[in-house]
């Protein structure tokens, strides 16, 4: 039972700390890129300028996003070796392909990048970041595919007492994988654009470089503006396929606790901590959950009171969870369409650019929170349906669990510490000079 | 079959992590021994700078494969080696980090921190991989259940213990013959020197360990059954001859060939040597994990196969290109370089 919440807390504490890196990797590889890509074709030296400032932010989350995924993949042999012995024949193929496929990919070229700037021609340096940029987000793919396996388990059969692989192309082109990846990638994009524009924001505001931070605003803006807005349509769509294939996920998720046709949603509740129902629940919209779940007001939703309470997930937390993070998108999108209307005159809005320098933590709590609501709201079960989280535990003393507990924790805080300490000094101290003014 | 060619991918993917990955622990372990002043020491990260990440990714996939190859030896080996995994995980962040973010700031006390870090992180995980690999070979105390019955300490007996200063020093040899390489001027031939000095104690230890190894674990078994075999560690022992030769010539890069060689070798001496197991039980025989009972399903098998013999090819093609590029010794304007460590 110890050893169990131990390395239930040690691995929500590793996937936390590794997704506070890895949202702004995906994002910002992709907006490097893209700058890079513009000197490249103009010759613009401010958009090398522009690579170069946003790679070293870049690249000092990078490290922390590779490192701390490289102890993730030993984490499933060391706290959860049933769970690794019982679905290692999908479940490890996936993690596999990923390393070979992307992550050799993305690893040696990063070095390129950053040692090739002289080395190599233009054009083969501005490759090596695509190919970081691309090999990262076919590395999403590989991992969420592996995670929407635990979500929503096909293509397997149970022989020799294990969940086998009897369908490789259904693991890997499931439904449940392919809106997983969209979604979390989309919040990846979103968190890099902000991230762009609250810097940005920051040397705006204190009129430094204003055509160099303007440029990269903008161009953040766009991207954060188009992911923004569709995130929250294709949320929708992620509601509506945990409905159907994680039913009290969902229930939970809106603290749902009656079997109804016609179900509301409160736009203000709050479940109780412990027992059933809720606090408070004001302000109904008939139907609504109901529609947002299936499509259509008359559609049962079950209440999560139908559930069996070893069934159901934790409420509390799922539930705030989700709320944070749809309240969030929903607010990225103000923020995003609100920047788009002055996109021409930005320095003269003082007030929106604070906002923005202050909204940099936002995505970083909306993408954690999702995957709160994600992980969270797939207890009791590791894999759905297959395998309950207690069941999947490794066979060690809790002791050695407690100390390495407590390593990560002290050791991770630390390393956050310096990390965003570094990132920000760089981002405060602001781009190198012009090649002009420097010599 | 198909066990058998994963078993002997399994084992290749480790000796490559170890071949790639032991020069820059090696290098980074003698930082505080080789480097005299901060010009030193930055030549040293510089010569790891543009690998290690790459490097380190053979871990990965060593790692994955193991998992995805033989699940149920994974899932027991590594809750069996809890303790010393996470210190080498812990050491490998720690790395990683010291890597990246040394350089980044001025401060004394930054950059004597980092270094400090840089040695440990680099010098455990080299012995403790050592430690555990011989421990494999000899094989620890699991249960039918696949239930660890010793403690960390078990894993530190004198077999263990020897295995890992094996690594250590080999990982010390081969990382300076790196610096030998890498760095310039008087760092390069202090890390010759250094290297010349390490190669009579790597000797002692691996016929020590060659020895040590008849009486501590069955591997010979198949050497004995299957006499083809001992080109393996023919070929790590005619590498340490070569190299000390190639090493003596002033033949930098062919000193380093040779010893990776070595490390090739030597892991695949242990790990044919233990074939069909992949963790030998040391109590219960019937315990041992086989490519038998560990495997994954043929269907997962061959998909990965697929995988494998396409990508890894591919993979080793652009990682010889990065190395090609940055082949280099370490010179004054790639310090001077903004981007660099």
């Amino acid at each position: 039972m110890e050893v169990l919440i131990l390395s239930r807390l040690q691995f929500a504490a590793a996937t936390f700390f590794h997704f506070l890196f890895v949202p702004l990797t995906l994002g910002l590889s992709i907006l490097v890129a893209i700058m890079e890509t513009k000197w490249v074709r103009s010759g613009d030296e401010q958009y090398k300028r522009m690579a170069k400032f946003w790679g070293k932010l870049f690249v000092i989350n990078f490290a922390l996003g590779v490192v701390t995924g490289i102890t993730l993949e030993f984490q499933f042999g060391t706290n959860w070796a049933r769970y690794s012995a019982y679905v290692g024949d999908i479940f490890g193929s996936l993690l596999a392909i990923e390393a070979t496929l992307a992550f050799f990919l993305e690893s040696t070229f990063i070095a390129v990048w950053i040692f090739g700037w002289e080395r190599i021609s233009p054009k083969l340096h501005c490759l090596a970041i695509w190919l970081v940029a691309g090999a990262g987000t076919l590395s999403a793919y590989w991992i969420i595919a592996a995670n929407a396996w635990m979500q929503h388990p096909v293509g397997y059969v149970i022989r020799n007492g294990r969940a086998e692989l009897s369908d490789f192309i259904a693991v890997i082109t499931q439904r449940f994988a392919v809106i997983e990846f969209v979604h979390t990638v989309s919040g990846a994009y979103i968190l890099a654009g902000f991230f762009v524009m609250g810097i940005s924001a920051y040397h705006l505001l204190k009129k430094r470089e204003v055509s160099f931070f303007t440029k990269s605003f903008r161009l953040a803006l766009a991207f954060a503006l188009i992911f923004s807005l569709f995130e929250v349509v294709q949320g929708h769509f992620n509601g509506a396929e945990v409905a159907t294939a994680q039913p009290s996920k969902l229930a939970a998720m809106e603290s749902h606790w009656k079997t109804e046709k016609m179900a509301p949603m409160y736009l203000l509740a709050l479940p109780k901590l412990s027992g059933e129902g809720n606090l408070i629940q004001w302000i109904p919209i008939p139907g609504a959950l109901s529609i947002l779940a299936y499509g259509d007001p008359n559609a049962e939703v079950k209440g999560l009171s139908d559930f069996k309470p070893e069934d159901r997930p934790p409420v509390f937390l799922t539930f705030v969870a989700f709320r944070t993070m749809v309240g969030l998108g929903m607010l990225f999108v103000l923020l995003t369409v609100w920047g788009f209307l002055i996109r021409k005159k930005l320095t003269d809005n003082p007030k929106y650019l604070r906002i923005m320098m202050l909204a940099i933590p936002l995505p970083y709590i909306a993408n954690e929170a999702g995957w709160i609501v994600a992980e969270v709201g797939r207890q009791p079960w590791l894999v759905w349906g297959l395998m309950r989280t207690s069941a999947g535990v490794s066979p060690v003393d809790a002791s050695q669990v407690a100390v390495s507990l407590v390593a990560f924790i002290l050791f991770y805080g630390l390393l956050g510490v310096v990390a965003f300490w570094l990132m920000a000094r760089f981002a405060r101290k602001g781009p190198a000079p012009l090649p002009a003014a420097q010599g | 079959m198909l066990e058998t060619i994963w078993f002997a991918l399994w084992g290749l993917l480790w000796a490559i992590y170890f071949m790639l990955d032991g020069f820059d622990l090696g290098a980074g372990a003698l930082l505080p021994f080789l480097a005299k002043d901060e010009q030193d020491k930055r030549t040293i990260y510089h010569s790891m700078g543009p690998f290690w990440d790459g490097n380190e990714v053979w871990l990965i996939t060593a790692g994955g494969v193991t998992f995805a190859a033989f699940p149920t030896a994974y899932a027991v080996m590594f809750s069996s080696l809890y303790s010393a995994l996470m210190l080498i995980l812990f050491c490998l962040i720690i790395r990683g980090v010291a890597l990246e973010y040394r350089g980044k700031v001025e401060g004394h006390g930054w950059r004597e921190g980092w270094d400090m870090l840089l040695f440990i992180s680099s010098a455990l995980p080299a012995l403790l991989f050592g430690v555990a690999f011989a421990n494999i070979f000899q094989g620890i105390p699991i249960d039918a259940e696949g239930i660890y019955r010793g403690s960390l300490f078990t894993l530190l007996n004198p077999y263990g213990l020897l295995g890992g200063l094996l690594f250590l020093c080999l990982f010390l040899y081969h990382g300076a013959l790196w610096l030998g390489i890498k760095a310039g001027g008087e760092l390069k031939q202090r890390a010759r020197r250094c290297a010349k000095a390490l190669w009579a104690p790597l000797l002692i230890l691996a016929v020590a360990f060659l020895v040590a190894t008849w009486f501590a674990t069955n591997l010979y078994q198949n050497y004995l059954a299957y006499p083809v075999l001992w080109i393996l560690p023919a070929l790590a022992v005619a590498g340490l001859l070569a190299t000390r030769l190639f090493l003596q010539q002033g033949a930098a890069w062919r000193s380093w060939f040779a010893s990776s060689a070595v490390v090739v070798g030597a892991t695949l001496f242990g790990v044919a040597g233990l074939y069909p197991n992949l963790l030998p039980s040391s109590i219960d025989p019937k315990a041992s994990l086989t490519i038998a009972n560990a495997a994954s399903s043929p269907l997962t098998l061959k998909i990965m196969l697929g995988v494998a013999l396409v990508m890894v090819p591919v993979v080793i093609a652009y990682q010889i290109w990065v190395y090609h590029i940055f082949r280099h010794e370490v010179s004054p304007e790639d310090l001077a370089y903004e981007e660099g460590y």
